[in-house]
């Protein structure tokens, strides 16, 4: 431990904490626009500067050392953080009222805590070309602070490389290599950068106006499914706390704004299960040489297989993901159902995820029901913008329940949107489908928790299944390697089935979520772990409390199986709600 | 595509040497006089390096070339005796002959147009060098002589290759 003295107060810590993390340890929050949780320090934008011993440094950078005695806020710090948010904003472009981060903006806020009133600074900023070829993101270099932190998200939490720093000095800009477009590099969409940007640099591709452009098409018949992770983080947006489970209002939300049926992505991950578990079972018992499985619901992990890892292709579950299932099936069990004409139905979809934009338009199996199963797709931020043109109080608004038949859904489905939760379900499925009986210990605490890689081995008549839970794509390359060299080793298989999530925490923190400041909350905005626990709770407090938790006693799922689907994994199944993979160049030529 | 053997063969000598990058982009652009895009594909692929941080390094450092630089490569001194024995308005005249600015090439690829800082030999300022032949006490009137040299050399050069 390390003693020291913070603005007059004893501070104890752990030696390498930085000045910055020990100052929180006593409610003093030092200002900073590049220093986030889940990131190491770029010491990118000197905003964080205090004074050691009166000489002034980088807070977020200088580890605590004995006897130091640290000022955090003075009037020449004041006034040295006032000059460099003036620098900063010499080169940014002055365009608050129109950028879709206006309100949840880190450098807007600073300016005002600051007092910046007038930017006597002539602005010089530099104009890029908005780069939006990926449909899921959009790059504006303009408003790039270059502190860096998308950067190391991409590079070293991600294990992507997609960004990088091009050029130097003045010439700076992030991008992928050699400035080239995002759809042609790399990039799986899965928006942890935007997750992190503190401006308006990088955000999702906003589609709100195709969605009220659908409902204001008298002659479309509109479907809307919401994803397990926007229900326990919608609420942010209207003042709720972290992880509130507002499916009810969701609901009645989104009937307000004119959806004709409002469905349930939970609904498609009973149905994900039902066929992801037949299909291990499957290769368990008749192929054991295509284990271990991996699960395939996050686009943006099956964006990364495609391109990084081609020799696991064989060994990815073709089970689409929820989203895609519940297109599918919109627009042709309930089309058939309801006699309706398929062509006039429109799916639109609300995920935590920027990487699903990308998902509906992935290959020709997207469009199984002989149009686009998905039409649209919008982030958790998207809705809550819709909502709030609407004039929906959404604070007061009375619960709702979801139409049937693709609304019910079980407490395995609400799992989904975090870590552990697709396997814990699939399981819950898989050992139904094995003994003829039901698990009595519903959850597998070693795989909950943020963890990187977690493991355990579950007892399935008297057969030990293997298990491994992955999340952030950059904790995945361990496992894939373990099971390389095992299989080049030609010893027993590492593991039997591997969930996969490509951000850390899992759906709940996906690259589409809200990124308000709650009072109390402390900064920087956007995704810490504390969050990333609170909304993860929210769901498995939702799948504790449920009626029913298993994916296999969804009546409506049994009906879709008697009444249009017959048996799982079976031919109906594999043209609707199965998918093929493609290896695919990392670069596009 | 352009044949990246050149490429192949560098990272091979290199990949298991750690921090050799630089090294290997340096061999490459001395055989061929810059670095092309496939030839940093071929790079990231043989040494394990991603694309990003490839490019990341390549446009840090202004020695490296990410195009292909014209044959003649006019490399004009600015440091200070130079500059202020008028090479300022030579590098001006060097650009309007031309027709481009430095730190390109014409689009015939015939000329590439480079300000360096002090060559060596400030007795002779003001100085340019074309591929290592060096021109001292240069003026305006020199400019012409000088292109004209080189368009030559590089014609000659043309015919025995197709003769050859």
């Amino acid at each position: 431990m390390v003693k020291l003295k913070i603005d007059n107060y004893d501070v104890e810590v752990t030696a390498g904490t930085s000045i910055l993390e020990a100052a929180r340890s006593v409610h003093i929050e030092i200002p900073t626009l590049c220093k986030h949780p889940d990131v190491d320090a770029t010491a990118g934008c000197g905003i964080c500067i205090v004074k050691v011993n009166g000489r002034i440094m980088r807070s977020c950078c200088t580890p605590v050392a004995e006897g130091m005695e640290v000022i955090t806020s003075d009037a020449e710090l004041v006034d040295v953080r006032r000059t460099v948010l003036k620098l900063i904003l010499s080169n940014h472009p002055n365009a608050c009222l129109t950028c879709i981060r206006s309100g949840h903006c880190e450098l807007q806020d600073l300016a005002n805590t600051f007092g910046i009133k007038d930017a006597p600074l002539p602005n010089l900023t530099k104009r890029w070309p908005i780069d939006d070829s990926t449909k899921a993101l959009v790059l504006d270099s303009s408003k790039c602070i270059l502190c860096g932190r998308c950067v190391e998200v991409c590079q070293n939490q991600q294990n992507v490389w997609a960004l990088g720093y091009q050029n130097r000095g003045l010439a700076t800009r992030i991008s992928p290599a050699n400035g080239i477009n995002l759809a042609d590099s790399p990039c799986i969409k899965c928006g942890q950068c935007s997750a992190h940007c503190p401006t308006g640099a990088i955000v999702e591709y906003d589609e709100t106006q195709k969605v009220w452009d659908m409902l204001n098409d008298k002659d479309t018949y509109t479907v809307v499914q919401i994803a397990p992770a926007v229900r326990v983080a919608i609420g942010e947006e209207f003042g709720f706390d972290f992880g509130e489970n507002l499916t009810g209002k969701t609901y009645a939300a989104l009937r307000r704004m004119g959806f004709n049926r409002i469905f349930d992505t939970n609904f498609g991950a009973d149905l994900t299960i039902i066929e992801e578990a037949t299909e291990f079972v499957r290769r368990f018992t008749q192929e054991p040489e295509t284990l271990p499985m991996f699960t395939s619901c996050c686009p943006a992990w099956v964006d990364m297989l495609e391109k990084y890892h081609h020799d696991m292709i064989s060994h990815f579950s073709t089970c689409k993901s929820p989203q895609s299932m519940v297109g599918a099936m919109a627009k042709t069990y309930y089309a058939d159902k309801m006699g309706l004409d398929a062509a006039k139905i429109k799916v639109v979809s609300v995920m935590p995820c920027t990487a699903k934009k990308w998902e509906i338009v992935r290959s020709e199996d997207m469009s199984s029901s002989g149009f686009q199963d998905v039409d649209v797709s919008i982030t958790t931020r998207e809705l809550a913008r819709m909502i709030k043109q609407a004039g929906i109080d959404f604070r007061t608004l009375p619960e709702e329940e979801a139409d049937n038949p693709l609304g019910e859904y079980s407490g395995a489905g609400t799992i989904f949107g975090a870590t552990g939760g697709v396997m814990t379900a699939a399981l819950r499925t898989a050992y139904y489908y094995i003994t003829g009986q039901e698990l009595g210990e519903l959850n597998f605490s070693e795989i909950e928790g943020l963890e990187g890689v977690k493991e355990a081995t579950v007892d399935i008549a008297g057969k030990k299944i293997k298990i491994a839970v992955a999340h952030g794509t950059g904790n995945i390359e361990k496992v894939l390697n373990t099971i390389r060299q095992a299989k080049e080793n030609g010893e027993e298989l590492p593991y039997h089935f591997v969930e996969v999530m490509a951000c850390r925490g899992g759906c709940i923190a996906g690259g589409g979520q809200p990124r308000v400041m709650l009072p109390g909350q402390p900064k920087p905005r956007g995704i810490t772990d504390d969050i990333r626990r609170k909304r993860a709770q929210g769901l498995f407090d939702e799948d504790l409390h449920a009626k029913n938790r298993l994916s296999h006693h969804n009546k409506s799922i049994q009906t879709l199986y008697e009444e249009y689907i017959g048996k799982p994994n079976g031919e109906k199944a594999h043209h609707l709600l199965h998918t093929h993979y493609t290896a695919r160049e990392r670069y596009k030529k | 595509m352009g044949d990246t053997s050149v490429a192949t063969q560098v990272a091979t000598k290199w990949r298991k040497k750690r921090g050799s990058l630089i090294m290997a982009l340096h061999e490459i652009q001395d055989v061929k006089g810059y670095v092309p895009w496939e030839d940093a594909l071929e790079v990231a692929k043989t040494m394990n390096i991603p694309l990003a941080r490839i490019y990341e390094v390549l446009t840090f450092y202004n020695f490296f070339k990410l195009e292909a630089p014209g044959r003649a490569v006019i490399s004009v001194c600015t440091g200070t005796a130079c500059y202020l024995k008028g090479n300022d308005k030579v590098l001006e005249e060097f650009k309007k002959e031309l027709g481009i600015n430095e730190g390109e090439s014409t689009s015939d690829h015939s000329f590439h147009l480079q300000c360096v800082r002090c060559v060596g030999c400030c007795g002779l300022a003001p100085v340019c060098v074309v591929n290592g032949k060096t021109y001292g006490r240069v003026t305006i009137s020199d400019v012409h002589n000088i292109i004209d040299e080189w368009r030559r050399k590089i014609e000659e050069e043309d015919k025995e290759l197709a003769h050859g």
